[in-house]
């Protein structure tokens, strides 16, 4: 399809983005405000002879995406703060069986039902340490219509590349939000499929990865015949209790992400090159501090922004580099502070400021000014 | 005792659907396991199907291992989540023929609300239940079929289980399944025959295959050894074909109901999607 505009909501892009991707099975349980996205699913997947499917609850909905995935289909659900925590174990299914699939949370007001038509930023840590064991895992951070379409295409072509579970983190506002979405020709999109085994069936290890630590993907129904657990297994795919096997294996499954970190994560740096100041931020909030550094700038402070667009793998280095090159940094999150943490953690010795609020209206772009000109006095 | 030539090549006829690399398997000396695994070889073997079409898929528990030790695809999927994942393989793929094999606790108990929707959705694949009355694989603790008062590792004597069991075939049946069968580990032709049907069925087939767990829930409840629990079996086994579902009564002790109870036609999940998708094209 050539390339066309739409006036629409992030949700209903994040569906068209998937649906580029070449998303052709979408398993889920409605659920707001993540709705949209199963309502827009269920009327044009039909159209592509993809399938729209509504499980019983979000286990099976996610669990069903991993098994489409392993039959060779591109696969996604989408939900919210309480169906990402019924999905936490799955999550964990995938990494160890490397299975590619994309998770959308619209995140909403928690804990628990919290405000399920109000937007927050409290699952960001959910999606790193959400499911048990030791594991990385991408999630990227839309923070417009546009971006719900263009990081929905990036984490399908993350998860094929690297096959992994990938998180599409959008808070409810941007999920909600109405603009201007161009949807580009189809052909100009660079899609990316998981690789297949060449070798011999006969001499296949399911498991064995190539140099970059991503083993080919075999699929069911196939000449390969493998086994796939998520029980801790050697090369073949099969159960072992050996220590070594297990170090092995935990290894590789975080190193094939970690190694490949720079060109996994995406900033965006705004009116950085001589800022004093610099705002850390993502989705909604990011939106107001763009204009508060702006109102800042006027004032003659030098302030800008680095806006992370992938909070998953963290972008370690980014945030290094802005430590050394500014005096102070805010991090202004819809939470308690999460990202903040890991800011923290790789700003050192620079201060970093936190802007906490956990609740639907996000920090305006006049608070964060406040704030600017506050640490600015100090 | 060195091995003579004709020993060497003697191999058992349904070894090419398993891996052989994997044997010996992690199941007790007297399990049902083993004959249920047997009886879906046999099952394969006489339909004459391409077993690289076959998927095979398990959730956690001893039944849950069987997935592993078939020679095709395989997968082996967290505990009580064998069916939506079949469930996503058979759409995305319609041309492949599943099989969910499971205990009792992972499709009646964690698994049980994907075990009912699946039956209402009526999608084609065959779902093999190996009932031991217990959670084997964690050591024998009561489940969603341990009979009341029965002992177990949580339902100590002198109390035993205070809540009573689930009966599959009539919860499979009133689900919306379109081929529901029970039989117990010993009836091995008339199960793999079941079997058989419930693969070329299109639509959910439902075996319960009532089975032994001798190393827990038999230990616990003084049932013997594996032989014994299985001449049990053979000696209550009450075979009644086409009896209305419901009236299929599990009483291990006295009378165990087994048969085909269901075998009806209704429109298959991915055959409507597929009309669906011609009638959105028109
Ligand atoms: C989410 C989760 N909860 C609990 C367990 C522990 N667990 C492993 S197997 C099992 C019971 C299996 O019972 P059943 O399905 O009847 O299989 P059996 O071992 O009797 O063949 C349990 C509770 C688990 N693996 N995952
Ligand atoms: S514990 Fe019971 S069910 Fe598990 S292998 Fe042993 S006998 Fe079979
Ligand atoms: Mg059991």
């Amino acid at each position: 399809m050539p390339e066309r505009t739409m006036f629409t909501m992030g949700d209903i892009a994040c569906a068209e983005g998937a649906l580029s991707a070449g998303c052709r099975y979408f398993g889920g349980y409605p659920i707001t405000p993540a709705t949209e996205i199963a309502e827009w699913m269920a009327v044009r997947m039909p159209e592509l002879s993809g399938a729209y499917v509504q499980y019983e609850d979000e286990i099976a909905s996610i669990t069903s995406v991993i098994g489409a995935s392993w039959a060779g289909i591109k696969a996604m659900t989408a939900t919210s703060g309480p169906g990402a925590s019924l999905m936490m174990e799955a999550v964990g299914l995938a990494v160890m069986t490397e299975t590619p699939i994309v998770i959308v949370n619209i995140m909403r007001g928690g804990p628990s039902t919290g405000q399920p038509t109000r937007g927050q930023q409290g699952d960001v840590l959910q999606a790193k340490w959400g499911s048990h064991g030791d594991y990385q895992i991408i999630a990227l951070t839309p923070a417009s219509v546009q971006e719900m379409f263009d990081l929905t295409v990036r984490a399908f072509n993350l998860s094929e590349k690297y096959r992994v579970p990938v998180f599409l983190l959008a808070d409810e506002i941007v999920g909600h939000m109405r603009e201007a979405l161009v949807i580009p020709d189809e052909k100009s999109l660079k899609l990316v499929s998981r690789k297949m085994p060449k070798s011999e069936p006969s001499e296949y290890l399911p498991f064995k990865p190539d140099d970059d630590l991503v083993p080919p993907m075999a699929l069911l129904g196939t000449k390969y015949q493998f086994y796939a657990t998520g029980l801790t297994h050697d090369e073949r795919g099969y159960p072992t209790d050996s220590d070594e096997v297990q170090i092995e294996l935990v290894t590789r499954l975080n190193e094939k992400i970690l190694r490949h970190i720079d060109e996994i994560t995406e900033v965006e740096r705004y009116f950085l090159d001589d800022a004093e100041i610099a705002i850390v931020a993502y989705g909604t909030p990011a939106r107001s501090a763009r204009r508060a550094v702006k109102d800042a700038r006027a004032k003659g402070i030098k302030a800008g922004m680095l806006r992370l667009k992938t909070v998953w793998p963290f972008p370690e280095e980014p945030i290094a580099q802005l430590a050394s090159d500014v005096k102070h940094i805010i991090v202004p999150e819809q939470n308690m502070g999460q990202v903040y943490y890991m800011v923290r953690a790789f700003a050192a010795p620079t201060p970093v400021h936190l802007m906490t609020k956990p609740a639907g209206t996000p920090q305006l772009p006049d608070e964060i000014l406040r704030k600017i000109m506050e640490v600015h006095a100090k | 005792m060195t091995a003579t030539a004709e020993q060497v090549t003697l191999k058992h006829p349904m070894a090419k659907y398993i891996r052989e690399d994997r044997m010996p398997w992690i199941y007790c000396p007297g399990c049902s396991i083993g004959i249920v695994t047997g009886m879906i070889t046999r099952a394969i073997d006489t339909l004459g199907i391409d077993f690289s079409k076959v998927v095979v898929v398990s959730g956690i528990g001893c039944s849950g291992r069987t997935s592993g030790y078939f020679k095709t695809g395989t997968f082996h999927t967290t505990h009580g989540r064998a069916i939506p994942f079949a469930t996503g393989v058979k759409i995305a793929n319609p041309d492949l023929e599943l099989l969910v094999v499971a205990g009792d606790g992972d499709l009646a108990a964690i698994g049980g609300n994907h075990l009912i929707h699946a039956c209402r959705r009526n999608i084609d694949m065959t779902v093999v239940c190996i009932n031991n009355f217990n959670y084997g694989m964690t050591g024998g603790q009561f489940g969603p079929t341990t009979e009341h008062e029965k002992w177990t590792q949580t339902s100590p004597a002198p109390i035993g289980n205070i809540e009573h069991p689930f009966n599959l075939v009539k919860l499979a049946a009133s689900s919306g399944a379109t081929f529901v069968a029970r039989w117990t580990a010993v009836q091995v032709r008339r199960a793999t025959k079941s079997i058989e049907k419930g693969i070329t069925k299109q639509g959910l087939s439902f075996i319960e295959i009532v089975g032994a767990c001798p190393t827990a829930y038999g230990r616990m409840n003084r049932l013997g050894e594996g032989v014994d629990m299985h001449k049990h079996l053979l000696e209550v086994t009450d075979i009644q074909n086409g009896l209305p579902p419901h009236e299929a009564e599990l009483d291990y002790a006295r009378r165990i109901v087994c048969g085909e109870f269901v075998d009806i036609e209704k429109p298959e999940y991915t055959d409507v999607l597929k009309q669906m998708h011609a009638k959105v094209r028109k």
